[in-house]
């Protein structure tokens, strides 16, 4: 009789674990990336709209598009980069957004939608978030004079002194445009020769990192490394030291932009989402928790600090920006052959 | 006979959500590994996917796990088989205690242990600080495979000192008090006695340390600042990178050779089956 009376509290105690999770509210899946929103902002957005945010993270375009197409998960709202959403648009994986309900779309810059346009053709699939440059940091204490050109990444007297960026597209960008070929070259003699230089280079590397970048720079392990601008100005803020570059050859510009996949369940709620996050107020919110620069020339007017509101490396000149390139979707073979390639750099 | 098909029904209902949790998480898993693993893009038998393991690259990160986790290995027999034989002889006491002691890492997630190594070991790190503080020259151990082997031998040292405890705390007393009465000494009753009994703890703890060592990833993406390339590394990047599910569950397979090779290891030397594992 104990044991039977034992069985039963187990199975309701098994029903109310499993029954206890349903809950009727909405529900807006997002996948963003890692430490890329301030948290207060994802409350705030629940608590207005009475929708339950569930939000996931992933560390590289690729890995997020692995996810995706496994089929395994489904997501409402996305924030892939400039080239991703290439590939995904011409994929069939996203859905053309209705601007009438992103009314707040006014807020984001002319410049940075024609900019779009280069992946995203009429601006029918995304919406800008964040955007920024790739350059180099280097610790202006440990380096004569100053360093300008992507050569400091191969120069023999910095050996184990770099922090090389382990992303495919990116660690080829830097030596790509170091040897004055375009980063979204298809060329394979051109690739190869980046290959070469990219294993001359291995010897010299301290590591091959993403995110860790930041805090070796900013504990002076390293004297430069290879670094998104965003991560730029929060390191400066840790460590005065540092300097950010934007080398003289040219470089990376990208854009993160929010995207509807085509399989998404809340369409409304991931409309509101995006329309939320061109809000100048909540954009200003973001921009002072991850420091990477918005596209919102409304959130860029209500920045008090005057140093941070024209601070080149979030804001960089015409110039500079005239100097670099976004990246393409090259096609599946032409992206294979550049992971074959860097896998034997590593 | 009524009362025996009850206790077959019990039985197969206490065992049941046990059984269905291996079903759906590891033999139809490694059945989908397998599918992927001999097949190509379009569903066509091919081995293809597992000679990739004959590319320079992968052979050579395989041999590098090999011999990192056969490092860690020795190195985890020989911290942990002492310090059981110590815990051993401490009163029951303070027994569970100095058990918890080295099980309350293990509470911590792996993941952020595995980070705080890398604090300590970096250049400017702890361990460098304090060296330079007492006038030595700092190490350079960060992002080479010392640093990759000192990871993985402190996530899985309890993995080694449990089982070998357990096997050590079953010895009865009254066979070394009969060792000693006989006339052994200290090392023959070490050597003839306490080893052979505690067999089965050790190669159970041989292979808890070898088989995670051998197809970690993250540890040597952490501290070996991805210069050290395991051969979980590559299998990882087959997934996420090259979405190449066929390539990484061949390379897969070539791994589960190895840990099939360990286990029949097992199989030979734990006869008694007394199950000193931990699970």
């Amino acid at each position: 009789m104990k044991r039977k009376l034992l069985f039963v509290m187990l199975l309701t105690a098994l029903c109310a674990l499993f029954g206890g999770c349903q809950d009727k509210k909405e529900k807006l899946y997002v996948y963003n990336w890692g430490e890329y929103i301030d948290p207060e902002v994802i409350e705030a957005f629940e608590e207005e709209y009475d929708i339950k945010v569930v939000y996931s993270t992933f560390d590289s375009n690729e890995e997020m598009y692995a996810k995706l197409k496994s089929g395994t998960a489904s997501y409402d709202v996305i924030c892939p980069s400039d080239y991703m959403i290439n590939r995904m648009a011409e994929e069939g994986l996203l859905q053309e957004l209705n601007k009438e309900n992103i009314p707040n779309l006014e807020n984001i810059g002319a410049e940075y939608l024609t900019s779009s346009q280069q992946f995203d053709p009429g601006n029918k699939y995304s919406v800008p978030y964040c955007w920024g440059t790739v350059g180099i940091l280097y610790n202006k204490t440990k380096v004569k004079g100053e360093i300008t050109s992507w050569s400091a990444l191969f120069d023999e007297q910095y050996k184990g002194q770099i922090l090389m960026i382990d992303s495919v597209r990116d660690a080829y960008m830097t030596a790509l445009c170091y040897l004055g070929y375009s980063q979204n070259t298809t060329n394979k003699d051109e690739i190869q020769e980046a290959t070469k230089l990219l294993q001359s280079q291995a010897p010299l590397v301290q590591a091959y990192v993403v995110d860790q970048v930041r805090d070796k720079m900013v504990g002076n392990e390293a004297v430069l490394g290879v670094i998104y601008s965003g991560e730029a100005i929060y390191t400066q803020r840790s460590n005065a030291d540092l300097v950010y570059v934007v080398p003289e050859e040219g470089s990376n510009v990208w854009i993160d932009s929010w995207v509807v996949p085509k399989d998404a369940q809340n369409v409304s709620a991931a409309e509101k989402w995006i329309d939320y996050m061109c809000r100048p107020e909540v954009a200003l919110k973001n921009f002072d928790f991850i420091t990477y620069s918005t596209p919102n020339t409304a959130a860029q007017a209500l920045i008090e600090d005057e140093d941070v509101k024209n601070s080149p490396i979030a804001f960089p000149d015409n110039a500079t920006l005239a100097r670099c390139e976004t990246f393409q979707f090259l096609g599946e073979d032409n992206e294979r052959f550049y992971l074959d390639e860097w896998a034997k750099v590593k | 006979m009524k009362n025996k098909k009850k206790a077959f029904l019990n039985q197969a209902l206490l065992s049941g959500p046990y059984l269905l949790w291996m079903a759906l998480f590891i033999l139809i898993p490694l059945f989908i590994i397998l599918y992927y693993g001999l097949t190509n893009r379009d569903g066509a038998f091919t081995l293809e996917n597992i000679l990739e393991i004959t590319n320079p690259i992968y052979m050579k990160s395989l041999l590098l796990s090999l011999k990192l986790s056969l490092y860690s290995t020795v190195i985890c027999l020989l911290l942990a088989y002492p310090l059981a034989m110590i815990l051993r002889s401490l009163r029951l006491k303070n027994q569970s205690l100095i058990v918890m002691i080295f099980i309350l890492p293990m509470w911590i997630n792996f993941l952020l242990r595995t980070i705080a190594w890398l604090t300590i070991l970096e250049n400017n790190g702890i361990l460098n600080s304090l060296l330079r503080l007492l006038g030595f020259e700092g190490l350079h151990i960060i992002n080479t495979p010392a640093a990759i082997v000192v990871g993985m031998v402190y996530d899985f040292l309890p993995f080694m000192i449990l089982p070998i405890y357990n096997s050590l705390a079953k010895i009865d007393n009254n066979l070394i008090a009969a060792s000693r009465d006989l006339g052994a000494n200290s090392l023959q009753t070490f050597r003839r006695i306490m080893l052979p009994l505690s067999l089965p703890g050790i190669i159970s703890g041989i292979t808890m340390v070898f088989i995670p060592s051998l197809t970690t990833f993250a540890i040597s993406q952490i501290l070996g600042g991805g210069k050290q390339n395991l051969i979980g590394n590559f299998i990882e990047q087959q997934f996420l990178l090259h979405y190449d599910w066929n390539a990484g569950s061949g390379l897969s397979l070539v791994l589960m050779v190895f840990i099939l090779i360990s286990m029949a290891f097992v199989a030979k030397f734990d006869k008694s089956r007394e199950g000193t594992n931990l699970w």
